[in-house]
């Protein structure tokens, strides 16, 4: 029931922040906050209840579950669950989304009743995605998500944002339908091979095929979700997408929606095809560690404050695939504390740069200069978070991306140590950003007010959960081990990675 | 041969929509006031609506050799009757409403429902060809009925050349069948075909391809598809509708029943022509639609891509292709009566020219939230989004598909779709873009204001899109044994020559 209400909750609330908003101009926000607020009070419960669940080895990981009839011709069911994985990035979902009603107080000014609702169906849809264990229902919201975005980025969004938004759609869409029609080709192995019509993921698993239509299969799953990730190749859409969109759209694309794709490559790709990600997955690692140099170096190289931040979002998700498809303890771990930390770290960078722009109705770092003397205190948080983006200790990244690194090591040294690389470029991409920003004489002449109260306190909130992300990681790290066993042991002994 | 009474309970629909076409016409002889022949229409399709669940009691029924009456005949009549239904309330206002004298408008919709039910209850070439006579000749005189209009004249002259000339292609093709086997009647040529391990010769495939291509133009595949995007534009909206609709289904319905009855689908050289059609008529379709300006255009290449959807879901054949099929067809009779409602609803009306260019439809959102919410449900249904019946119906073609192993299109329709997606969105943006609120004939371009029973009309088409998009349970449920029941039919040959 529960994880019915955390997908119900940020549907109503959606409804009901558009039709209050007609009843009542300025309400539409306060719903919305109501119902972030809501959403986070319950995944926090729910965590502080499982982690003594949790503690139970035999419990397999799973801390919940709903199922239920839906479509019973082709076996579909209405089937919810989750595990370890599943609650932390939920949990993200809703300390992101209280993020983006706050970072939008101001900002959106005009139908802010529709604003708010598609905002909040996002969230749902997402929700939804990472909880969903039947492959239709899992498509489902995989795609319902898309829309209200779409209208987020369309609607709200900067200059070119008419193209960002159905560059967007398209790509996510299109790729979304490959993985349908894979969808329908495991489940119809399946059915030939057992004779039932399932959706359901635990049946899927160990379905028997053959190694060419489990690698051909396993590739249609995979074009969704290296889009979504983006892994590099596919990411083309990234850039002007998270550019044009508003800063609460930048925040949910790059804190949740790109996590969508990792948790897809996490939740099926490998454990539904073991041998064929196995196969694969040198290919998969070395778009990774491509995506890791090249979005760093692509990040140093732009003008536009929120294109360079975009960047490093392929280059830090570019880990995560590193981390997935080294498949042991340590880099999975690394893998689900590096989307957690990046989606916070990243997300922060977004409010600056939409509170720049707010202010200054410029993204251009060449036309700022200088400005740690007119708003030093949002000077101080962007170079807080731009230290967080490049990994020193101390900070969530630098947790991710170690255990990443420690993972891929035993797996690949080469590899390891291409990865390692992008150490030395982020620091010059994040330090890029705060000098060209910040530092320097305020040769413009900006006069800006500095921070308010309630964007101190967004800023200040994911500040004090990247330190405590870098400094205590164990709380997560412990909520997605039984997870991440147990998808390891789904695996075992069939997924082998070849990589000399 | 003697009609039993069960055979006139059984025919009860056909005979409904009949009787109430000559209704219609005789009060008009005494009172030329327009409601009361819109009200008989309705009267007349509720009443045949409602005699469909009789029928399917005493069905299914072979009733003489040129009609066949089971659950798949039923659930497709129910189909024509409802699209007619909705039609015919968005025609009432479009065509001057109390004003003026479109009496003869009704009956004609009412022949061309009837058509549209004979053809799909035909087992034989001569219903089959009556049908087609019926619902095309009814429809010459309804797109060019506003005849003071230029579009509309030029668009019915156009369709009357292009259907004289595929019902000509089609008689020849049933000809040359005849020609060969001796037969018109679909199962008898199914087991002739099986019984003697006999295939069709030369001729007798030159008429199948005949029939195939007659069948094309109705359908609009590619590539007999070139009338299509003039006829949508110039027709008046709401006949529109009625083309997109009842007179694709229908013949689609047709078409898949002749295929699994004859034991066409069999022959691989159809086959694979009727999987290059499908191939290239999705990708023309959605290429085609990419630039243009006229969303009645639009919907008209949109509608030949849906038609190339449809066909892979035919081509799969078998009980899953016909519930494919059905549920699709369901997907896409809604949001088209939807998507061509709410443009009539925003046109003044015949004579007049509808309201179709994009431009027309800038910040459509901010003046009329509810009419461009319900185009942005019917157009996002189109494009297989989740929530709506189109998701759900493009699920079915795929599984259909892939269950047949048919790869090829299965990819060409992800690609195709993924083309599709462009001009949808490009009507919501149009319709979500901020508007010039100042200049004051745009108020005016949004005054024209739905009546209560157009309004009534598309609440309702848009729930059931949503609602079946949500809950798709219900539908399947419905359409599982007529589906069943044509996958028997499929057997039947092999049947009766056993016997």
């Amino acid at each position: 029931m529960i994880l019915s209400a955390l997908i119900f909750i940020l549907v109503a609330g959606g409804l009901l922040a558009w039709v209050a908003n007609r009843w009542r101009p300025d309400s539409a926000k306060w719903v919305a906050l109501a119902t972030v607020g809501i959403e986070l009070v319950l995944t926090i419960w729910l965590w502080l209840q499982s982690a003594s669940v949790m503690a139970l080895p035999a419990h397999g990981g799973w801390l919940a579950e709903i199922r239920a009839e839906w479509i019973p011709r082709f076996g579909v069911s209405f089937h919810l669950a989750m595990d370890g994985i599943s609650l932390i990035l939920v949990m993200l979902t809703a300390f992101l989304g209280v993020v983006a009603v706050a970072c939008s107080w101001t900002e959106i000014r005009e139908r802010e009743g529709f604003f708010y609702f598609n905002l909040l169906w996002t969230l749902a849809g997402a929700v939804g995605v990472f909880l969903a264990l039947d492959l239709f229902l899992f498509l489902f919201f995989w795609e319902l998500m898309l829309v209200p975005m779409y209208f987020m980025i369309m609607i709200w969004g900067h200059e070119k944002r008419l193209y960002a938004s159905i560059k967007f759609f398209i790509y996510v869409e299109g790729s979304g339908l490959f993985m349908l029609v894979a969808i329908l080709a495991l489940v119809f192995v399946h059915y030939r091979s057992t004779g039932v019509l399932t959706f359901d993921y635990f049946d899927l698993l160990n379905t028997a095929m053959s190694p060419s239509t489990g690698l051909w299969i396993m590739l249609g799953f995979f074009i969704a979700f290296a889009v979504k990730t983006p892994i590099v190749l596919f990411h083309t859409w990234l850039p002007d997408a998270h550019t044009e969109a508003p800063t609460a759209g930048s925040v949910i694309l790059a804190g949740v929606l790109l996590k969508t794709g990792a948790y897809g490559l996490l939740r099926f790709v490998v454990p539904l095809f073991p041998e064929a990600a196995g196969y694969f997955a040198p290919v998969a690692m070395a778009l990774g560690a491509t995506g890791v140099l090249y979005g760093a170096f692509l990040a140093f190289a732009q003008t536009d404050l929120k294109r360079l931040v975009a960047y490093t979002s392929v280059s830090h998700l570019g880990f995560v695939v590193l981390g997935i498809f080294a498949w042991n303890p340590w880099s999975l771990g690394g893998a689900v504390m590096q989307m957690l930390a990046h989606g916070i770290s990243t997300g922060a960078l977004f409010v600056i740069a939409g509170i720049l722009q707010e202010r200054t109705h410029t993204r251009d770092m060449r036309r700022f200069e200088g400005l740690w003397s007119v708003m030093p205190r949002l000077a101080a948080m962007g170079l807080f978070f731009a230290i967080a983006t490049l990994g020193l200790p101390g900070m969530g990244n630098f947790v991710g991306e170690f255990l990443i690194l420690m993972g891929l090591y035993g797996v690949s040294s080469v590899l390891a140590s291409v990865a390692a690389v992008a150490f030395v470029a982020s620091v010059v991409y994040a330090l890029a950003l705060v000098q060209k920003t910040f530092h320097g004489e305020n040769t413009h002449g900006w006069r800006l007010h500095d921070l308010s109260g309630r964007e101190m306190a967004t800023l200040g909130a994911m500040a004090a959960v990247t330190l405590w992300l870098g400094l205590y990681p164990q709380p997560i790290l412990d909520a997605a081990a039984p997870a991440l066993n147990g998808l390891r042991d789904l695996t075992a002994g069939q997924y082998q990675t070849d990589l000399e | 041969m003697i009609l039993t009474r069960s055979d006139i309970m059984v025919l009860m629909p056909l005979i409904i929509v009949a009787a109430s076409a000559v209704g219609v016409m005789l009060t008009v002889a005494f009172t030329r006031r327009p409601q009361a022949s819109m009200i008989l229409t309705l009267l007349g399709l509720i009443f045949s609506f409602a005699a469909l669940p009789f029928a399917a009691n005493f069905g299914p029924r072979q009733i003489t050799p040129l009609l066949i009456v089971d659950n798949y005949t039923l659930f497709y009549m129910g189909l024509v009757f409802t699209a007619t239904f909705v039609v015919t309330v968005l025609c009432y206002r479009y065509f001057g409403g109390r004003e003026s004298r479109h009496n003869a408008l009704y009956v004609l919709l009412l022949l061309a429902a009837l058509g549209g039910a004979v053809l799909v209850a035909s087992s034989h070439f001569a219903s089959f060809l009556l049908g087609l006579e019926l619902l095309s000749i009814s429809l010459f005189a309804l797109i060019a009925y506003p005849k003071n209009a230029e579009r509309p004249l030029e668009a019915g002259i156009k369709y009357l050349i292009l259907a004289g000339f595929s019902s000509a292609l089609l008689l020849f093709g049933m000809a040359l069948i005849y020609a060969q086997l001796g037969t018109m009647q679909f199962t008898q040529i199914g087991v002739m075909l099986a019984a003697h391990e006999q295939r069709l010769d030369a001729y007798g495939l030159a008429g199948l391809a005949l029939i195939v291509a007659g069948a094309g133009f109705k359908l609009a595949l590619v590539p007999f598809h070139m009338w299509t995007p003039d006829i949508y534009e110039g027709a008046p909206a709401p006949v529109t509708a009625f083309i997109a609709t009842v007179s694709k289904g229908a013949m689609l319905a047709m078409l898949l029943r002749y295929f699994l009855a004859t034991g066409a689908y069999q022959s691989q050289s159809v086959t694979l022509a009727l999987s290059l059609i499908a191939a290239a008529t999705i990708l023309v379709g959605n290429l085609l639609a990419l630039q243009q300006d006229n969303i009645k255009r639009i919907l008209a290449y949109s509608s030949i891509a849906q038609l190339g959807y449809l066909l892979v879901g035919f081509l799969a054949f078998g009980a899953i292709a016909a519930e494919a099929v059905t549920y699709y067809l369901a997907a896409y009779f809604v949001a088209m009566l939807g998507a061509f409602g709410v443009i009539t609803v925003l046109s003044r009306g015949a004579p007049e020219e509808d309201s179709d260019m994009l431009i027309n439809y800038v910040g459509l959102f901010w003046h009329r939230p509810w009419l461009a919410g319900v185009l942005t449900v019917m157009l996002l249904s189109l494009a297989g989004i989740p929530l709506t019946m189109g998701f759900v119906g493009k699920f079915y073609v795929l599984a259909a598909a892939v269950s047949a192993s048919l790869w090829l299109l299965a990819i060409v329709l992800v690609i195709g779709s993924a083309i599709g997606l462009y001009y949808y969105l490009r009507i919501i943006a149009v319709m979500y873009a901020p508007d010039p609120r100042a200049a004051p004939e745009r108020e005016e371009a949004f005054g024209v204001s739905a009546s209560p029973a157009e309004s009534i009309t598309l609440a309702a088409l848009t729930l059931v899109l949503t609602s079946l998009g949500v809950y798709p349970a219900l539908l399947i449920h419905g359409i599982e044994a007529p589906a069943v029941h044509l996958g028997w039919l499929s057997t039947f040959p092999v049947l009766v020559c056993s016997i």
